[in-house]
């Protein structure tokens, strides 16, 4: 998405595409609201009978009263649904009702801790181990091990080994999140091109000025890459450890709405979830940019 | 450890335990220590006593003396072995095994709350409705507790966050407590129920398609869920089936789902079927998918299902905390029980921090009069009953069925699982303390499907099943 926007092709190309994508969007609503339209209820109110009446009304559908929500919701229910959301983002009726923007700040506040906690770790352990060869191909099958384990199959072993549900969450993040981070600094410090290092040991740097001033400005851009790619991978990890460890947080506002079957609060969740990791993904291209040189 | 008095000399006349000259009877059926012909004047006595500021040492020597003719029924033995290792000796040794300390501060429980804040576990069904509505209804405040009912994810969680102590009390699916204190599906931690939750209350719900397929017979293949091994619904169901000559294990499947998922596998088709917890099998009916074959009320006629508990930890070391728990409870029950209250309850849980529910639902649920799916209303006010008893003789079927489907394997002493496990001693006293109506009794028979069960048989009973998994 974000290549789009940063396209250096001129103000005409983005004008352009961003009505093409405003077109899509209307196209995509007006789907949307035809498929939702409702049927024509057949047979009135007037010949059914008093226990007929009742039954209906047992269904949730009183004759003469508007039709029941439920089930996949048109798109102006969906707005309803938003709007009561989004007007009122900080309420708090007790530890199970909690306004939209609590729950989001529950969740960004363990995304926030796991992910630094991965940073304290992967950078430092990434930078040794990009400067060590003989301890890549040590760590190497340790990582590729651990790396594709799924966030679901940490959990129940989190939950069991630290006796906390919320530092589970925060551990399962902190274990999902460390892998790209620590691969993309050992690629990035081990790829440092040569006569910046022969440069540095003509002038007889010391090693920790070579590492602060030579290698890590060198290899700031690819560690932010797995910083950005650790991220969003942190992002997508909270939503499932919250709907199964429940609580607080944006995954147990999914998870208390879809106990309702409450369709058209799940998808606005999801627009929610979308949205935050989009401008989560757009501050790490912030710092990238800010971190990138040109040769 | 223990609170003790100093001298057996200081102590009331009434119990003396550790005296070796005096007899220890405890033969009237009211418990006192008199024959019972001097019952009215011994009663009077102890009342005037009980007035007295001794009311308290009382009850500790009461408890003690219950204990050591527990431990010598024999009342000639005790006498030689106070005689032989002296009473400050017996008392130390008998202290060192056995929670005396913990078991008089129960029998007080006027005392003041060894903890204020809780947080109790539940998950969102209508079984929960006494420890939800207690939140609301105020019952916590009343006795001085500060409660978080805490919203769960599911039944695995529960357990694991008891385990961890996250949770001071919770709801459990009654059969739970039995399998952990067992150490069944996870490590054995004992677990005690105060009292049963809700009894009947669940449904059978099958998918529209199978409107003409009412005889279970029929069912070959199918797949049902039920939403945790250790459940009534899982007992159930596989009783059901097996009465209906089909074997569960192998002739149909069943498989754990969490309740709200329930309803979503049977809109796609995915399973025919469930055993499930209320409010979802009107829920089924609420959204077109399903019908309601049968109330589980059909197949046993006040069964049990979930239960409030704690761990025996947690009881030892806040007993007036417990007792003050079990009052709120207690009378939350009460209240639920009268079929006046429940179309209110029904309102006050329907919100998204309780069951998150439409309330029309709920509604139907507890007051009985419901939409079948079948095109009829149904009025069945004993649907969903809130009955705390927890009689032992159910958690001794509870065990019969977990060894009939080899859940629980070898020989099982029932009644000392069940005593140790189901705290009926603790409910009938705390119902008493409330003015509620006490029942008699602690192992009542019952008929499951028109089949009585007797307690005293029941290993007989768990061999006598034609359909059972092959030890």
């Amino acid at each position: 998405m974000t290549s789009i926007w940063r396209s250096r092709a001129g103000p005409s190309l983005g004008l352009r595409a961003a009505l093409v994508s405003l077109l899509l969007f209307l196209l995509l609503l007006a789907i949307w609201h035809l498929a939702k339209l409702p049927v024509a209820q057949s047979g009135a109110a007037v010949n059914l009978t008093a226990e007929e009446i009742e039954y209906l009304k047992m269904l949730g559908k009183d004759p003469g009263a508007s039709a029941k929500q439920g089930g996949f919701p048109a798109p102006a229910e969906f707005a309803r649904t938003a709007w009561k959301h989004l007007s009122d983002p900080f309420y708090d009726n007790g530890p199970n009702d909690k306004g939209i923007a609590i729950q989001l700040a529950h969740s960004l506040g363990r995304v926030g801790l796991g992910f630094l906690l991965a940073c304290l770790v992967a950078v430092p352990l990434g930078f040794v181990i990009g400067m060590s060869p003989l301890l890549r191909r040590a760590f190497d099958p340790y990582i590729q091990v651990l790396k594709p384990i799924s966030p679901l199959a940490w959990m129940p072993l989190a939950l069991y080994t630290i006796k906390d549900s919320s530092a589970s969450g925060i551990f399962v993040i902190f274990i999902c999140s460390i892998w790209p981070m620590l691969i993309n600094t050992a690629f990035g410090v081990a790829s440092v091109r040569r006569d910046w290092l022969n440069v540095a040991a003509t002038l007889e740097v010391g090693p920790l000025r070579k590492a602060f001033l030579v290698i890590l400005p060198a290899a700031a851009p690819t560690i932010v890459t797995g910083m950005r790619i650790s991220m969003s991978i942190a992002w997508l990890v909270i939503v499932a450890a919250e709907m199964l460890v429940g609580g607080t947080g944006i995954g147990y506002f999914v998870w208390n709405e879809w106990n309702n079957l409450s369709l058209s609060n799940v998808i606005f969740a999801i627009t929610v979830i979308g949205v935050v990791g989009m401008l989560l993904d757009l501050l790490y291209a912030r710092l990238q940019k800010a971190v990138t040189y040109v040769e | 450890m223990s609170r003790l008095p100093e001298s057996p000399e200081s102590a009331s006349q009434t119990y003396a335990p550790y005296d070796a000259d005096r007899p220890l009877m405890l033969r009237c059926s009211c418990g006192q220590d008199h024959a019972p012909a001097d019952h009215g004047k011994a009663a009077a006595a102890m009342r005037s006593t009980s007035l007295s500021t001794e009311a308290e040492t009382l009850s500790h020597d009461f408890v003690e003396a219950s204990l050591i003719k527990a431990i010598f029924p024999v009342d000639s033995v005790r006498r030689r072995f106070l005689k032989a290792v002296g009473a400050n000796t017996a008392r130390a040794a008998i202290a060192s095994v056995l929670p005396v300390s913990a078991l008089q501060a129960m029998a007080q429980d006027k005392g003041a709350l060894e903890k204020k804040d809780l947080k109790i576990g539940f998950i969102p069904i209508t079984c929960a409705t006494p420890l939800i509505m207690a939140h609301p209804m105020g019952f916590y405040s009343q006795q001085g507790l500060n409660v978080e009912v805490v919203k769960t994810a599911g039944w695995a969680l529960i357990r694991d966050k008891m385990l961890n102590k996250e949770y001071d009390a919770t709801h459990f699916l009654s059969p739970m407590p039995l399998a952990m204190s067992l150490g069944l599906g996870s490590t054995a931690a004992p677990m005690q129920v105060a009292t049963i939750q809700n009894t009947n209350g669940q449904a059978i719900t099958l998918a529209n398609k199978h409107k003409d397929k009412r005889d279970p017979k029929d069912w070959k293949g199918f797949k049902f869920a039920v939403p945790f091994d250790y459940s009534m619904h899982n007992f159930l169901l596989r009783y059901y089936v097996a009465e209906h000559g089909l074997n569960p294990d192998t002739d149909i499947q069943i498989r754990v789902v969490p309740p709200p998922e329930m309803v979503a596998n049977l809109r796609a088709g995915n399973i025919d079927g469930y055993l499930g917890p209320d409010p979802f099998n009107q829920r089924a009916v609420y959204e077109e998918i399903g019908f309601i074959h049968l109330l589980t009320k059909e197949l046993w006629d006040g069964h049990p299902c979930c239960a409030f508990g704690t761990s025996a930890e947690f009881i030892q070391q806040n007993p007036n905390t417990f007792a003050a728990l079990y009052r709120a409870v207690l009378t939350s029950a009460a209240m639920a029980r009268k079929a006046e209250n429940r179309e209110l309850i029904a309102k006050t849980i329907a919100p998204a921090q309780y069951l998150n529910q439409p309330e029309i639902v709920l509604q139907q649920v507890l007051t009985g009069k419901f939409a079948d799916g079948l095109g009829k209303v149904q009025n069945v006010p004993n649907r969903a009953d809130f009955d705390p008893m927890p009689w032992q003789s159910m958690a001794v079927w509870m065990l019969t069925q977990m060894q009939r489907w080899g859940y629980l394997q070898g020989d099982v002493n029932y009644k000392q699982i069940a005593e140790k496990v189901f705290l009926l001693t603790d409910a009938k006293k705390q119902m008493a303390a409330l003015g509620q109506p006490v029942p008699a009794g602690a192992y009542p028979k019952f008929k499951v499907m028109g089949r009585e069960f007797d307690p005293a048989q029941a290993a007989d009973y768990a061999k006598s099943f034609k359909i059972r998994k092959a030890a």
